[in-house]
């Protein structure tokens, strides 16, 4: 039996219709596309239809409203660092506080230069307070930075709303789209939003390879400087066979569109059901009336999340967690203590992100394979008595925290 | 994924003693509620001979965390209390053919786990001396916190300090963005300001390192009760790197007024009392270099605490200081 791989928000296998269209740019199409000769024609105008099947994915006015980029980092960083050049006078960021660090870890370092970076907080299923935003909306906010999509737990944010509200108070707004782009429709030419992070890899292209969509007439100051490459506004000979292959990842994504709003939303819902209908004490993160259709975020509570994935690994399912093991770091992810998780069940949240590839078979297989696992992990857990949590188990268990 | 030794996967898969002991007569509980790691240890000790009969975990945590666990239970068994006290967590790591650096404070749990079920025995109160943080340096797994414990104790004001003390960022130098601003904060709080060293290789020309002091061992150093900052330190006290950063304050601190005049001040060489500086623009050649070289030379000796001598070295003519 092959390995079951439910790790696609983390990153995607790239699709061998993609492989086969980007091959040829590493062999006979190697030309730089900004030569005059027919070696660098024939790349340029592979470069301009990928340009515009990229446009048309997110449904962008212009096809030059489309900057590749090298990663979704680079588009978030050029797109923050870009409104603060462009407008010296305004010092103030508004952002989210369960960002990917990509946007997190930028924006506390504008911190410690002297930018006012409001973090707006989430309630327990990761959900937004309007209210608070709008009362933040002024003349000195540079940006509005808030993603599209979280990577963990798949939770939507009211991002044409926000985008609206930003632009009619005269603010640029960017959301971080990385995990929504081909998974969701989206239509940009008709939405207040100024500028759009997205990552090939995310959606069956490469790795190192994203997008920055910059709505025509949006103020703009590139973060590299040097030929002009995209306008100008990216400089760097183009990553020709990456942008190839995402421009091919782009029309497989619209094609699937429909598939992954049934089918994979459908075996989502499946695993769900199924793993709490045999799991006690395991609950859904986010809110699961308004995510992404790939995406199920479940905790397991007085066990760990590294434990839960080495058995899980071993077992031959690749999935992701919460855990502040997996990551390096001590603390749990920043996103479930943002909701307010507790820690005996936030270190213990583990992220199932299904794709196209995901068969009804493996989905079957999970559900077989993860009770027993979590079973045997809380047979060894200090909070865990025979068939259930120990009684008022913060109290029975209480160590001496080192 | 981690980089697990085959030892520490076996005992992750299928733990050693696993569950509480019914019969126990010890218990330690503990744990980091930040890394998301607990055990309670169960042992059963003979009370004759004091040997560790049996013993038990219940863990809740990583595989590593998991592992520790079981190994610690299998390395006591057998042993007098006295002996099992002398476990460190570096035995425990061994026994496991090593873990990851992140991974080590799941060892230092497992010997708090025995300290604290050893104490429970005997009717002790456990000492807690053990705190840690968030992992500054990968290369010799040194956290926040014995790095702040350090810096505070000795009085640290460059990187290079805190690797010599700490050993942090003596390896691939990836963390000494993060030991700097640890040094601007804690530097702040004292009334000083973090000076970065230029590039290092530049640092070695223009400043002559003369042989330092044999550095302190870490873990001493972050045990030793923190030494009164003193305001003007007296001679000798300070470190060839921590005298010449102070100099290079001073004349930082000069600097701005110097340059409201269209002048500046570069600092070249020290060499013993002999305290090299470079004048530019205004300054240089005209009546007042020598009484700007006066004051410098006073600032200097107020704040070293000792007596120094500027010296101006430029391509115009040498100016004497007016009184030396
Ligand atoms: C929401 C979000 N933003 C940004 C990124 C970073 O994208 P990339 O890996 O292409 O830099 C990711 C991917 O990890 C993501 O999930």
């Amino acid at each position: 039996m092959s390995d079951i791989y439910l790790d696609n928000n983390a990153t995607t296998k790239v699709d061998p219709a993609v492989v086969e269209a980007m091959l040829p740019f590493f062999t006979e199409q190697f030309g730089n596309p900004s030569s005059l000769h027919n070696f660098g024609n024939r790349v340029g105008a592979a470069l301009k239809k990928a340009r515009q099947s990229v446009q048309t994915l997110l449904g962008a006015e212009h096809d030059s409203e489309i900057i590749f980029t090298s990663c979704g980092t680079e588009s978030d960083s050029t797109a923050i660092l870009s409104a603060l050049k462009a407008q010296p006078e305004r010092k103030e960021i508004i952002t989210t506080t369960v960002e990917h660090p990509a946007i997190l870890t930028l924006c506390d370092q504008l911190a410690t230069e002297g930018y006012t970076v409001h973090k707006l907080e989430v309630d327990n299923r990761g959900r937004l307070d309007l209210d608070v935003y709008k009362s933040l909306l002024s003349d000195n906010v540079a940006i509005v930075s808030v993603m599209w999509a979280n990577n963990e737990t798949g939770t939507l944010f009211p991002v044409l709303e926000m985008a609206q509200l930003a632009d009619e108070a005269g603010i640029l707004f960017h959301t971080d789209a990385v995990q929504i782009v081909g998974k969701l429709p989206i239509d940009l030419k008709s939405a207040s939003i100024h500028m759009l992070s997205l990552s090939g890899h995310k959606l069956h292209a490469p790795k190192g390879v994203g997008v920055l969509y910059l709505k025509r007439g949006t103020r703009f100051r590139p973060l590299l400087r040097g030929g002009h490459q995209e306008r100008g506004r990216r400089a760097g000979t183009e990553n020709s066979a990456s942008i190839v292959a995402l421009g091919k990842a782009a029309e497989l994504a619209l094609q699937h569109m429909e598939h992954e709003n049934t089918v994979v939303k459908a075996l989502r819902d499946k695993l769900q059901a199924g793993i709490l209908a045999s799991v006690p004490n395991a609950f859904v993160t986010g809110d699961p009336d308004n995510r992404l259709p790939n995406t199920l975020n479940i905790a397991f509570e007085y066990i760990e999340g590294e434990a839960i994935l080495l058995l899980l690994n071993k077992a031959g399912i690749a999935a992701s967690s919460g855990s502040a093991c997996t990551s390096g770091s001590l603390e749990p992810s920043h996103v479930m203590r943002a909701m307010g998780i507790p820690y005996t069940a936030a270190h213990g949240t583990v992220r199932f992100s299904l794709s196209r590839y995901t068969t009804e078979d493996e989905i079957d297989r999970v559900i077989v394979a993860v009770p027993p696992i979590v079973a045997q992990l809380r047979k060894l857990s200090p909070y865990w008595s025979d068939n259930g949590p120990v009684a008022e188990p913060e109290k029975a268990f209480a160590p001496v925290y080192a | 994924m981690w980089d697990y030794s085959e030892k520490v996967k076996e005992h992750f898969y299928n733990p050693k003693n696993a569950g509480a002991l019914a019969e126990a007569n010890a218990t330690g509980d503990v744990g980091s509620i930040s890394c998301g790691d607990a055990l309670r240890l169960t042992l059963k000790v003979d009370p004759p001979t004091e040997i560790i009969l049996d013993a038990g975990f219940q863990t809740f945590g990583c595989g590593s965390a998991i592992a520790s666990s079981s190994a610690l239970t299998e390395m006591v068994k057998g042993m007098t209390l006295d002996q099992a006290l002398q476990i460190t967590n570096q035995d425990i790591a061994d026994y496991l053919d090593g873990l990851p650096p992140e991974k080590m404070h799941c060892s230092v749990m497992g010997r708090e786990a025995l300290r604290a079920a050893i104490a429970d025995y005997r009717g002790e109160v456990l000492e807690d001396d053990h705190e840690e943080g968030a992992l500054v340096c990968k290369c010799f797994a040194i956290d926040e916190v014995m790095v702040r414990d350090t810096v505070k104790a000795n009085n640290l004001s460059s990187v290079e300090d805190v690797t010599n003390y700490t050993k942090a960022g003596g390896g691939c130098s990836s963390c000494h963005e993060k030991i700097e601003s640890i040094l601007t904060e804690m530097m702040a709080e004292r009334g000083e300001v973090f000076v970065p060293a230029p590039v290092k290789g530049k640092q070695k020309k223009v400043v002559p390192v003369k042989p330092k002091e044999e550095p302190a061992p870490a873990k001493v150093a972050a045990q030793a009760p923190a030494a009164p900052a003193a305001a003007a330190p007296a001679p000798g006290k300070l470190t060839t790197v921590q005298r010449i950063r102070r100099i290079e304050m001073v004349l930082e601190a000069i600097r701005p007024n110097l340059q409201r005049d269209h002048g500046d001040v570069e600092l070249v060489d020290v060499d013993g009392k002999n305290v090299y500086v470079k004048l530019s623009g205004a300054c240089t050649g005209c009546q007042l270099a020598s009484s700007t070289l006066g004051g410098i030379q006073q600032r200097l000796m107020e704040d070293l605490g000792e007596f120094v001598k500027v010296v101006p070295v430029s391509a115009n003519a040498p100016v004497t200081i007016a009184g030396m």
